[in-house]
């Protein structure tokens, strides 16, 4: 029973502990219920401030180990084994910082089974957390399918119009992924009689020279990237993000952009480039054109959308696809712009689908066309809107610029890539984000008022809205002008990593 | 040839038992007034217990009895376990059911407990004389089980699966013939003596093959599945949970244990029928399954689905290095699958009217609302069969296809996972309606059906948190 007390199993299944209370209550006490919520994912905030103290930064291994023998009969080892180290622990922060923020957004957004809904989301929390700290593939694995479940209803049962249909592509494109990868993991574990990953990461480079030939190494690269790759989404398999999006609940949406897509980029960092490094190296050039594909498709598509909700949602497969292109630079700059960009990207698209969720609610309607000169009327609204879109679209001194600049930079004089045009054509991406960004500004906040601003009693934020955005705000500002500290932290493990590549 | 010994029934303990103490309720049954056949109930499952009290004495041993004509062995111990776990299922989603139906006659519990004997000596066979009688004792009261309802439909069911299985039975038995005139023998290890010494040939293959053909009837295996959605239908649905867990171990039982103990020497010849049967099972299985709009027949075609997965382990048999790793894997399997399986019927018996009402998809709209419990636990089961965390499902599928992947069966492991993301297509469609969609359905509460569904739902999800002890059971019970 050691391992409940560790730090990391505390910080994931903390959560829990809201659920078994949420579980016995009477589902009519909806107050209740949320504050019991509310107090249960801050106090998971305080466990991962708690693990951030102890996190040492210089130290580039993995760190807080809790690692128990769980299954261990004829060739299975399996361990429960969960550790933090420079890769993941900005994730694990992010998403224990932006689950009771999407939980204040819900106070009145959601008042239909809000039992279920904070059971849902709570376990959707285990989920995510169990993730990135999970270093045994079987563990991961199970944390990776489960995020699924309690997402599933949270689309299924208080989204939108066509929520059971956005709901079940969700769930099926999702799998689709993630079995290809199930069979490549049986395959390693056979093959290296293990599942725990730091084991087979020392095992692994004697079988390459054996037993696991080059184009083996590639077929199970492309298992492990089909789970990731449909997460992240990369072009050309993102095709279930915009219903989900728009058909998902505000907390929904945030935490979808927030973190669960973030599960896809991190897969490719933890996974594919540790385990495959020929692989990789092999890879890098073909990932980067996808993802330059991306970062343009995504953008042009945004600037198309009358949905202001599309529109957010198309600029994250821009966005990801900056974040997939940093990461496939195999440099130190690339991989650390990217993970930094992980972090702004949850931030910055999490506010705008906080915002939209909050106008959306006063409104019911999402389409650009019939707003109008909202800034006039809501002014509290219309400024940290303009921040949020500002930090989106990558403006000097907000979070965005730091990621993407730094990315650039990476996939600049990336050796891995090998052509610097993948970086010059991806930067018309950051301009393009200008315009669809600006696009939408101009038409819903500034010029005369539209048909809903001119029907609607709109009122501005009130203080509970203040409070849920504020905190991004706040990041916001601090990763745009003084990144220093982020970048710290990820150095260190970002070296390691790069240290064991072929290049 | 030696006379039967004490310690030759000793071998057989529970199977004895049992078939006495289900003799003895025949009797007594008749002095329980009608209307108060919940003491016939009480007292089959009281005999099950008992023989499972008996059956867990004999963990670990190991021996042969009547001239090596029954094994008693971890395997065959493991087995019985499972099926007498069914049978205390099965009486336990029976009981209000067959009430609720008016068909609650005491002879329903005596021919449940012959037929869980027939499967337990099905398990401990180490002759294929005794495999055929314990097919036939586990078979006809499943065929009059099946026509329980003396309604047209229950009556078709009775009759189709009679006839379908003694034409099964009859593929059984000349596949035997075969075998011992290619052999001489008909004793399993004799059978596998003379094979290997080399007088095998065509002859012992084909009747390998014709048992194969036999078993696959009984397990429901493409294609020899073609009665399994009528009569899953068309009988009691009590005995269709019964049915759709306890034969199909039977079946794999005997499968596993025919196979690997007599015919390793053509596993090259064999090897490629079991790959494609158990390939075109989950394909066939999952495909129709989608378009079924009756639980039942939806739950049955996940049942052939499920057999396919099953024979997935059985592929790599003849691999002596492989083959303790893909029996373990199996037997977790049908474990898994008793326990999910058991729980979804029950769920279906829970919601089932008279003149066959509420069993379409559509009557469990609206079933989160007014039942959260029971549509939690489906959502379990559901998950369960798609192989998904956090249920035992999705640790016996990962133990399934690492034994697959170990033989080295890559692309049958590949048809596993696919076939299995479209069962989830068909399966999330039930969590739709009882979540996503509005309705009034009834649910009946009795107590029977309470205790199936909450264990069965706790046990798939604890059970996956700690699977090491279970595993450790699968993967000691050694085939001897």
């Amino acid at each position: 029973m050691e391992f409940l007390l560790q730090p990391l199993t505390i910080l994931t299944f903390f959560p829990l502990v809201g659920v078994l209370v949420i579980l016995f209550m009477n589902s009519e006490m909806k107050n209740a219920i949320r504050w019991v919520a509310l107090a249960t994912s801050l106090i998971t905030f305080g466990v991962s401030l708690w693990v951030l103290s102890m996190f040492t930064v210089s130290n580039p291994d993995l760190q807080l180990e809790a690692k128990y023998p769980w299954i261990s009969v004829a060739g299975w080892n399996i361990y429960y084994y969960l550790a933090v180290d420079g890769l993941s622990i900005l994730l694990v922060l992010l998403t224990a910082f932006l689950t009771p923020i999407s939980i204040l957004s819900t106070w009145t957004a959601v008042d239909d089974r809000v039992k279920d809904f904070m059971i849902f989301f709570l376990l959707l929390e285990v989920g995510m957390t169990g993730v990135f700290l999970a270093q045994d593939l079987f563990l991961f694995y199970i944390f990776w399918e489960f995020t699924l479940v309690p997402m599933y209803f949270l689309i299924g049962l208080w989204g939108g119009p066509r929520r059971v249909y956005a709901a079940i592509k969700f769930f099926l494109y999702t799998m689709a992924g993630s079995i290809l990868m199930l069979i490549a993991i049986l395959f390693l574990g056979i093959k290296t009689e293990t599942f725990n990953l730091p084991t087979m990461l020392v095992r692994l480079p004697d079988l390459y020279a054996t037993s696991i030939n080059p184009q083996t190494q590639m077929l199970l690269f492309i298992a492990f990237a089909a789970a990731f790759a449909i997460k992240v989404p990369m072009w050309p398999l993102h095709s279930w993000l915009p219903d989900a999006h728009v058909e998902a609940p505000t907390a929904g949406s945030v935490i979808l952009a927030g973190v669960l897509l973030k599960m896809g980029t991190y897969g490719f960092l933890r996974f594919n480039i540790a385990l495959f490094p020929d692989a990789t190296v092999a890879a890098a050039p073909w990932i980067a054109l996808l993802a330059t594909i991306g970062i343009i498709y995504g953008a042009a598509v945004s600037y198309a959308q009358a949905d202001v909700k599309k529109l957010v949602a198309y600029s994250s497969v821009s966005h990801l696809g900056f974040v997939m292109l940093g990461l496939f630079a195999l440099n130190p700059q690339g991989v650390a712009g990217a993970i930094l960009q992980m972090v702004n990207h949850g931030l910055s698209t999490g506010a705008l689908f906080l915002l939209i969720g909050m106008i959306y609610e006063q409104t019911h309607t999402r389409e650009i066309k019939v707003y109008g000169g909202l800034w006039k009327i809501t002014p509290i609204f219309g400024t940290i809107m303009l921040i949020a879109s500002l930090s989106s679209m990558g403006l000097p001194g907000l979070n965005g610029f730091v990621g993407e600049f730094t990315i650039l930079l990476g996939a600049f004089g990336s050796k891995a890539i090998g052509n610097p045009w993948y970086a010059g054509i991806s930067a018309i991406g950051v301009i393009m984000a200008a315009v669809y960004i600006l696009y939408m500004f101009q038409k819903m906040f500034l010029g005369p008022a539209g048909e809903v601003t001119h029907h609607h009693e709109l009122k501005d934020l009130n203080w509970r809205e203040i409070a849920t955005v504020v905190p991004l705000v706040i990041f916001m500002f601090w990763i745009g002008l003084y990144p220093k500290p982020f970048f710290d932290i990820l150095a260190p493990a970002v070296e390691k990593l790069l240290s064991a590549l072929p290049l | 040839m030696t006379q039967p010994q004490l310690t030759d029934f000793y071998t057989i303990l529970p199977f004895t038992i049992l078939v006495v103490w289900a003799c003895l309720l025949l009797l007594v049954d008749l002095y329980i007034p009608k209307g108060r056949k919940s003491i016939t109930a009480f007292l089959a499952a009281f005999g099950l217990a008992g023989t499972m009290g008996f059956a867990i004495t004999q963990t670990g041993l190991s021996s042969t009895g009547f001239n090596n004509m029954v094994f008693l062995d971890g395997f065959s111990t493991y087995a019985n376990m499972l099926l007498l776990i069914s049978g205390l299922l099965g009486i336990a989603v029976a009981h209000g059911y067959n009430k609720r139906m008016g068909i609650e006659r005491g002879e329903y519990y005596t021919l449940l407990l012959l037929s869980v004997s027939g499967m337990m000596l099905m398990a401990q066979a180490a002759d294929l004389i005794i495999v055929f009688l314990a097919l036939e004792l586990l078979s006809i009261p499943l065929y009059v089980l099946a026509a329980f309802t003396r309604k047209l439909e229950s009556e078709e069911a009775g009759v189709k699966y009679f006839l379908l299985g003694a034409f099964a039975t009859g593929f059984v038995v000349y596949g035997t013939a075969l075998v011992f005139g290619a052999t001489g023998t008909t004793s399993l290890t004799g059978i596998f003596l003379a094979a290997s010494s080399g007088t095998s040939g065509l002859l012992l293959t084909i009747g390998a093959a014709l048992i194969l053909v036999g078993f696959g009837f009984k397990v429901a295996a493409v294609p020899f599945h073609m009665w399994t959605p009528d009569v899953y239908q068309g009988a009691p649905t009590s005995v269709t949970a019964f049915m759709s867990s306890g034969a199909k171990i039977a079946g794999f039982v005997a499968l596993l244990r025919v196979f690997a103990t007599a015919f390793p020497s053509i596993s090259a010849d064999l090897t490629g029928i079991l790959w494609a049967m158990s390939a075109i099972t989950m394909i066939v299985g999952n495909f129709v399954a989608i378009s079924q709009t009756n639980i039942k027949r939806m739950l049955a075609y996940s049942s052939i689905a499920h057999a396919g997965y099953i024979l997935m382990a059985f592929v790599p048999y003849g691999n002596k290095d492989v083959l303790p790793v893909s029996i373990a894997a199996g037997l977790f399997y049908l474990l898994t699958y008793v326990l999910t399986n058991f729980g979804a019927w029950a769920v279906v018996i829970s919601l089932e009217k008279a003149e066959g009402k509420g069993l379409e998809l559509s009557d469990y709209a609206g079933l989160s609302r007014k039942y959260p419990a029971l549509a939690a636990a489906m959502t379990v089961f559901m998950l369960s069969f798609i192989g998904f965390p956090p249920t035992l499902g999705m640790v016996g599928k990962f133990y399934l296809f690492r034994a697959v992947i170990a033989g080295g069966f890559n692309s049958l492991a590949v048809i596993g996972v696919v076939t299995s993301l479209i069962s989830a297509y068909y399966y999330l469609r039930v969590v739709v309606n009882m979540y996503m969609r509005d309705g009034d359905p009834v649910a009946e509460r009795e107590p029977g059906l309470a205790f199936t569904t909450s264990i069965t739902a706790i046990a798939t999800v604890v059970l996956s948190f700690i699977p090491q002890w279970l595993f450790l059971l699968a993967s000691t019970a050694l085939l001897r």
